[in-house]
């Protein structure tokens, strides 16, 4: 029988206790959290070399304590204030690895191209959905003009409807005496407002692509649609040729970007239908990503749309000057989309 | 037995918002899921900020117009709106602490969900997507009300299939947005605690000796409810948890709440470690000893 000892004065003084091991190690606690509040605030070119090589070693100590206190201590407190400090280090020393300046030029040079080029498939696809609503409505409104009026708006046409006169239709393509009048007053306003618009019906496009990519086919069909409503309408009045230069200018860029961010919504939607090998959320988010790159590079392309559109067709009325334009913006992208390049290879 | 059984589901509850996040070094960081309720009030501050900037923002405009008398400024203001509200969430989330200031404020942030980098490209996928979560509800709502041909009930059938879509993250166990689950990215618990006093090396704990049998009535559950009434210094607390423990190892009155409170506190805490430290841990009264 062990005989009971006065309990206070053995409970006391244990060997080892989570009072010492807090004040043995508490220092190096207080020196990680400065650092990191200094990372946090002015970034990693703030710190002297001597810091850096620092903030390994006390992030290291960090974790290494809280496995400690969590074998060992009772502290909430304590334990609370390891767990936080362990996270935000994580984060901070395992999350920045290259500067602002080298992502958006890794950006540009390589991932949006190679993000384009690996949605290709998807591209073509929604590209002919594009095409095939407007030349159903091609055909429909070409063999009976009353079809227009179901498929596009009166407030969005603004007159430019079957009953319309040859002239009054030449005038809304920028050429003769009533579009010369109107002046240049009030352009950019409409490019932004243009850019804006397209912007999020493109936002919108994409991000209906979960549901299976249907809702984006109908969305790009519907495009596609008032595309060829529109032509009939031109085109059956001995304007087509005209038309086609007013669309073009701006078209070849608006378009194809509508048809990316199509594809990426298509992506996202035949990623979760069909995931293959991977787990369907791995899928969902491995897709994502990609279409996350197309996107940005969407909202940029619409933005050169805008610029075209709003300025570029409203000041250039010369019909073959407005097609060079369109083709060449069309050569740009292609080009700088598809042409192979050496990183693809590693 | 129902306090213990109450007791087992609070931990469980607990214990189903961690998630298991093993760093390189191999350490859990135990990541906890953020509420909906937190997600919520993120959002909210969110709006709120960029409402009172796109004010800000339109006060300037209107004066700079008004100043140059061209429209210029109108261009500005359409461009200027739709980039804060297209990148306000994608610029701040790209930042070092991966959080809006609704998010800092509520202490969440997002985190990539394989473990990996968070990049920028989830950043912008997850946000692009609440365009569509945010707005199609309103949308539906919008297009009922503005043209009549859609019937009351095809326009409660849209808004119910929308919000069903928004409201995604509440149908699943680790509180993801469509966003985040297209994004690969969760949101989690943040928040910095400030490192407290170590209270019990405080002079005032040695004053007062309790034998391993009033000791041995406590578990860690109720050890760290009195670590957080003593952290809390609110008096009257301090009273009816020092009544509490003195009803329940039948001793009287003798001495001061703060004194009693914490020599108790550092003798529990003393005894449960020892046994911590032997493998034996004891997570509240209702456990076995």
């Amino acid at each position: 029988m062990i005989p009971p000892a006065a309990p206070a004065r053995t409970i006391d003084t244990p060997s080892f206790s989570a009072s010492r091991f807090r004040a043995e190690r508490e220092a190096d606690w207080i020196a990680f959290d400065l650092l990191l509040a200094k990372l946090e605030k002015k970034g990693a070119t703030a710190l002297t070399s001597d810091e850096l090589l620092q903030l390994p070693l006390l992030y290291r100590a960090t974790l290494s304590s809280l496995s400690i206190a969590r074998a060992t201590s009772l502290d909430k407190a304590l334990l609370d204030h390891l767990e936080a400090l362990s996270i935000r280090g994580y984060f901070l020393v395992y999350g920045v690895r290259e500067s602002r300046w080298n992502r958006l030029r890794r950006f540009f040079l390589y991932d949006w191209p190679a993000a384009v080029r690996s949605v290709w498939k998807e591209t073509l696809i929604i590209a002919l959905v594009i095409l095939l609503g407007a030349l159903t409505s091609y055909s429909l409104v070409s063999g009976n003009p009353e079809w227009y009026f179901n498929f596009v708006d009166e407030e969005m046409s603004g007159g430019r409807d079957p009953r319309a006169t040859a002239e009054f239709l030449q005038t809304t393509l920028g050429h003769g005496k009533a579009a010369a009048e109107k002046g240049e007053s009030g352009l950019h306003v409409f490019a932004t407002y243009l850019f804006t618009h397209n912007s999020q019906v493109s936002i919108l496009s994409f991000a209906l692509g979960f549901a299976f990519g249907v809702p984006t086919m109908m969305l790009e069909y519907y495009q596609g649609i008032g595309l060829g409503a529109m032509m009939a309408v031109f085109s059956a009045k001995g304007l087509g040729f005209d038309f086609g230069g007013w669309l073009f200018i701006h078209g070849t860029t608006e378009l194809f970007a509508a048809a990316l961010s199509g594809a990426a919504g298509l992506r996202i939607g035949t990623a979760v239908v069909f995931p293959g090998a991977r787990g369907r959320l791995q899928a969902a988010s491995e897709a994502g990503r990609t279409a996350g790159k197309v996107m940005v590079g969407v909202i940029i392309m619409l933005f050169a749309a805008g610029l075209l559109e709003g300025f570029g067709r409203q000041l250039i009325t010369d019909t073959m000057l407005r097609y060079a334009i369109g083709a060449l913006m069309l050569l740009f992208w292609l080009g700088y989309y598809y042409i192979p390049r050496r990183e693809d290879v590693t | 037995m129902t306090a213990a059984a109450a007791n087992a589901k609070q931990r469980a509850a607990k214990a189903k918002k961690i998630r298991q996040f093993v760093t390189p070094e191999g350490v859990d960081l135990e990541l906890r899921i953020a509420s909906a309720g937190l997600r919520f009030g993120a959002l909210l501050v969110d709006m709120i900020l960029i409402q009172v900037a796109l004010f800000v923002f339109f006060l300037v405009i209107l004066w700079a117009g008004l100043a140059s008398k061209s429209d210029v400024a109108v261009a500005i203001w359409l461009l200027g709106a739709f980039l804060l509200r297209t990148f306000w969430f994608i610029g701040f989330e790209l930042g070092s602490r991966a959080a809006t200031p609704g998010k800092r404020l509520m202490g969440i942030r997002v985190v990539a969900r394989d473990g990996g980098r968070l990049t920028a490209d989830a950043v912008v996928a997850r946000n692009l997507i609440r365009e569509l979560e945010l707005f199609l509800p309103l949308m539906m709502l919008g297009a009922g009300a503005a043209e009549d041909m859609v019937s009351g009930w095809t326009m409660l059938a849209g808004v119910l299939w929308s919000l069903t879509l928004s409201l995604f993250l509440l149908f699943n166990r680790d509180r993801m947005r469509m966003g985040d689950l297209i994004a690969g990215t969760w949101v989690v618990m943040a928040q910095r605690a400030k490192l407290d006093a170590d209270i019990a090396t405080d002079a005032a704990g040695g004053a007062m000796a309790f034998t391993e049998a009033e000791l041995a009535v406590y578990g860690i559950f109720e050890l760290q409810e009195l670590e957080r009434v003593l952290r809390g210094r609110d008096p009257r607390a301090m009273r009816e948890v020092a009544d509490a423990i003195r009803a329940k190892i039948g001793r009287a009155i003798a001495e001061e709440d703060d004194v009693f409170l914490l020599s108790y506190y550092r003798q529990l805490k003393a005894r449960l470690e020892r046994k911590l430290l032997f493998g034996k841990r004891r997570e509240d009264k209702y456990a076995s000893d």
